[in-house]
């Protein structure tokens, strides 16, 4: 089954190919075989090479196959090569099943739209690239996965290319990821120049024997790296992309921008775990930047009133979860977490996605509302991801692993007091920015009726990935909740575990009924203010106050203006000046002063014979002088 | 002998000068005709008689008798219509111009060796002759074929082509 | 025999090249440019006589019946050009033939 291993992202880059090239010549039912059916086999392909791999697991724990070398100059080869251990299987079979069933519900989802083979060629490329990502054992081929599923965000954003605001929100996403690129290929040649490899493994094992501790290399290197992953998962202070995002239709937003791309950034963390270690500077960097933007996102999400950008909000928040586990060393609970949250988040954008297409692509929660009774399915599978996303107690996915990080967090051996509050004040802006979506839009009387039901394939999209958000969580239950540590030892032989024996097991009891009771807390709150009572709500943000916070947090905390004002305005400014590009002075002069060489040479071209006789008699004295007097 | 040289060479220059300067083109020719008998008077003194009569019989007979002809056959003669401007001084600064610095370097070549003097005595035809006919024959050659070229070449241009609107409708066989 | 200083015949050569150069220039009427360009003719022939004298060698005058016989095939063929000329722009203005301008 190993052998297979090169087939999981190269289907999907078939799929891109031949869907590219011919696309437009197949029929709809062809396209969408192609496309969703080589996203499947590569599942298929993933979930059997999983059993073997945990059935029996292959020597030291990993697989790794190469297949050419893909340079060969100096002493840099990096080859083609595929590393499959624990945390990359992780990372494939959650990018192809989830792949799958987003898939699975685009081609019934893009059906009325225009651009079909073009959107399932993109999205198989994604596929494919986030796969290479994950697969690659050396830096440099996950570099092109990088930027392949930098391309297709940026293809996929700007789908509908036909309105304008699209693509702009397709150029902001690429070029602030873009910033995070540079910082990642600056980090990529310090770690080749300083170390002489790419190559995960090999780089590891150099980075600990020759870097000391929080030597200056490790932390630049680390902090470069750092930069490329804030970029990709849309973190502090690259994060204002992802919000503009939502542009793009909705299987992408689900797929891209909540289950895989943004969590490219986590998985390159994970893996380069050990330069984190190594600079404890930039691991706390990690965690604060992690916890700032769930607490600044979580602020964000909760006056938002377009369906997406709350979603879009959250993801950052939950993306901000990943990264303080990994900031606080918790590398196995961010993965435990990046894997509950790609199904329930997935889940939530396929519903709203449902949600939209029903009232005629209306994104706006507000002139929504009453569709629990005409969407019954969509209702209930949405509640579950909801339920699963704020972490509601003992039955969902959610909430054991957001457990695990804040448990982490209290006890682990970098755990903090203010990342723990900084995680459980989080967890009850999620409960309310979570229901107050769910009741704003399902709730109340609905003035709207819907105009299109959702078909089969959709259906089974939810409720699949409903069935996913409440089961994958007992992959690993705390102590006191049944002790099953299944995920925890599977990931042991990839990352370094972070458990610690107990303070004693009544602190972690006590953690875990205190944060259940702040889910529930904030439950209660959003009921009362989004359901029962929405004329307090109303009382508070009508206020003068109210209005410039709503404003300010609707604003994503003004990133963008500071932003504009900083970055953008100048540049700007830069470039009209340099309009007359000073660097191209010298071409132009030279052309310019031949052109003006052509005109005064073809002065002399009077046509006029006692002219040239003249020319004749000067050239006639000049080289008389020439000859005689010199 | 040398107060002839002079006179002659004065006479010359300023009949060239005259030659330049007027406006009728049958009166130049004549002033050149002038020059050019001073000049062989010139040659004759420098002991070149052979020379004298040649530049008399075919430069002042011939080639000046062809250009009479030609103006006077065409009326090339005609005044110019418009106004002429002879007597402008800018027509004349320029060329004047030019032709002083090349007469300039020219004097300065010459006389930067000193003075020589000669006493030309008389070179007989003869002495022309075998020149001519012994080391010089390939020169006669190439002149001869010079002067058929210009023969072909003059005839050539000078033809007049009548305009024949079609050979079915030609009025007038071409000349 | 008197003598005659060599410069001398070459000066008169120059200054008669020179006029001749003065007439190609400044006139407009193709005649006159060709008569010019006689003048020019004659003063070369000139100066090649007066130095076959100095050497007491017939060479000079063979030069100039050289350059006699260059001269009448360049007036009968100017002559014939000129003609076509006029044929062509109804005038004798060298100045009006300039339709290679530029």
């Amino acid at each position: 089954m190993y052998g297979f291993l090169w087939l999981i992202p190269a289907l999907p880059l078939v799929g891109f190919v031949i869907l590219g090239l011919f696309g437009r010549r197949f029929s709809r039912f062809i396209v969408a075989l192609v496309g969703v059916g080589l996203v499947g086999v590569s599942a298929l392909l993933s979930i059997l090479t999983a059993f073997q791999f945990m059935s029996s697991p292959p020597q030291q724990s990993s697989v790794t196959q190469s297949l050419w070398t893909w340079v060969n100059s100096g002493g840099f080869r990096p080859s083609v090569a595929f590393r499959l251990d624990a945390l990359s299987l992780v990372f494939v079979v959650v990018v192809t099943f989830v792949g799958f069933v987003i898939h699975l519900y685009s081609s019934e989802f893009m059906a009325e739209g225009e651009g079909y083979s073009r959107f399932f060629a993109t999205m198989n490329l994604f596929v494919s690239s986030m796969l290479i990502l994950v697969l690659a054992d050396n830096l440099f081929l996950f570099y092109l996965g990088w930027e392949g599923v930098g391309l297709c965000s940026y293809l996929l954003i700007g789908f509908w290319y036909k309105d304008a605001a699209n693509g702009r929100a397709a150029q902001k996403a690429f070029i602030v990821t873009r910033v995070g690129d540079t910082a990642l290929a600056v980090g990529l040649f310090l770690l080749f120049s300083h170390l002489g490899t790419l190559n995960f493994q090999d780089l590891m094992h150099q980075a600990v024997t020759r870097w000391p501790v929080g030597s200056s290399l490790a932390v630049a290197s680390a902090a470069l790296l750092l930069g490329g992953a804030v970029g990709k998962s849309a973190q502090l202070p690259l994060q204002t992309w992802l919000p503009d995002a939502m542009a793009g239709p909705t299987p992408v937003s689900a797929l891209i921008h909540a289950a895989t791309m943004v969590t490219a950034g986590v998985y390159l963390v994970a893996r380069t775990h050990v330069l984190f270690e190594l600079a404890p500077s930039v691991q706390l960097a990690v965690a604060a930047i992690g916890a700032l933007t769930l607490l600044i996102s979580g602020f964000s999400a909760l006056v938002q009133v377009d369906i997406k950008r709350v979603l879009a909000y959250s993801t950052m928040s939950q993306v901000g979860y990943m990264f303080l586990a990994l900031g606080i060393g918790a590398w196995s609970a961010a993965v435990f977490h990046f894997l509950t949250h790609a199904f329930f988040k997935a889940l939530l954008f396929l519903g709203a996605g449902v949600v939209i297409i029903a009232l005629r692509e209306e994104h706006n929660m507000f002139k929504m509302g009453g569709l629990r009774k005409q969407l019954p399915l969509v209702f209930w599978t949405f509640v579950i991801g909801s339920a699963s996303l704020s972490a509601l107690p003992l039955v969902t996915a959610g909430f054991y692993s957001k457990e695990w990080i804040l448990r982490s967090a209290w006890t682990g051996p970098k755990g903090n007091f203010w990342l723990l509050s900084a995680g459980l004040v989080g967890a009850f802006l999620t409960v309310i920015y979570t229901f107050r979506m769910v009741f704003i839009t399902f709730f109340g009387e609905g003035s709207r009726l819907i105009e299109r039901r959702p078909g089969t394939r959709l259906k089974v999209a939810l409720i699949v990935l409903a069935i996913f958000s409440i089961v994958v969580g007992f992959l690993q239950t705390p102590r006191s909740l049944g002790n099953i540590p299944i995920f925890a030892n599977f990931l042991r032989s990839a990352l370094p575990s972070s458990d610690v024996p107990p303070r004693g097991g009544a602190d972690e009891f006590m953690l875990e009924v205190f944060s259940s009771a702040i889910v529930l807390l904030g439950l209660y709150v959003a009921y009362i203010l989004f359901l029962k009572k929405p004329r307090l709500r109303e009382s508070i943000t009508q206020t003068k106050l109210g209005q410039t916070g709503v404003q300010f947090l609707f604003s994503g905390w003004g990133f963008d203006w500071i932003y504009d004002r900083l970055l953008i305005r100048p540049l700007a400014w830069l470039a009209r000046i340099n309009r007359e590009d000073f660097l191209d002075l010298p071409y132009l002069g030279i052309a310019e002063i031949s052109r003006a060489l052509n005109t005064g040479l073809g002065r002399t071209q009077s046509g006029r014979l006692r002219w040239y006789a003249a020319i004749v008699v000067i050239g006639a004295i000049i080289t008389l002088t020439v000859v005689v007097f010199l | 002998m040398s107060f002839l040289f002079y006179a002659a060479s004065l006479v010359a220059v300023i009949s060239s000068l005259m030659v330049v300067t007027r406006s009728n083109a049958v009166h130049a020719l004549l002033y050149l005709v002038v020059s050019l008998l001073a000049v062989a008077l010139i040659f004759f003194i420098l002991g070149a008689p052979f020379i004298a009569a040649l530049e008399v019989i075919i430069y002042a007979g011939a080639i000046m008798v062809l250009f009479i002809f030609v103006v006077m056959m065409f009326n090339l003669a005609a005044p110019f219509s418009g106004k002429s401007r002879l007597l402008d001084s800018r027509t004349w600064a320029g060329p004047a111009f030019l032709s002083f610095v090349l007469f300039g370097e020219f004097l300065a070549v010459i006389t930067s060796s000193g003075i020589h003097r000669i006493s030309p005595s008389p070179i007989s035809p003869k002495d022309v002759g075998v020149s001519l006919f012994g080391s010089y024959i390939l020169g006669v050659e190439l002149a001869a074929m010079l002067l058929l070229s210009g023969v072909v070449g003059a005839f050539h241009l000078g033809r007049q082509k009548k305009r024949t609107a079609h050979r079915f409708f030609e009025i007038e066989a071409p000349k | 025999m008197t003598s005659i200083p060599l410069e001398s015949g070459l000066i008169i050569a120059g200054i008669l090249f020179a006029v001749g150069l003065i007439g190609v220039l400044a006139r407009r009427n193709f005649l006159f440019i060709l008569m010019s360009i006689e003048i020019m003719l004659n003063a070369a022939g000139l100066a090649f006589v007066v130095a076959g004298a100095r050497w007491g060698r017939a060479d000079g005058q063979v030069m100039f019946i050289f350059i006699l016989a260059m001269a009448a095939v360049e007036v009968s063929v100017g002559l014939a050009l000129i003609l076509r000329f006029v044929h062509h722009f109804k005038t004798l203005d060298s100045d009006q033939g300039n339709t290679m301008k530029g």
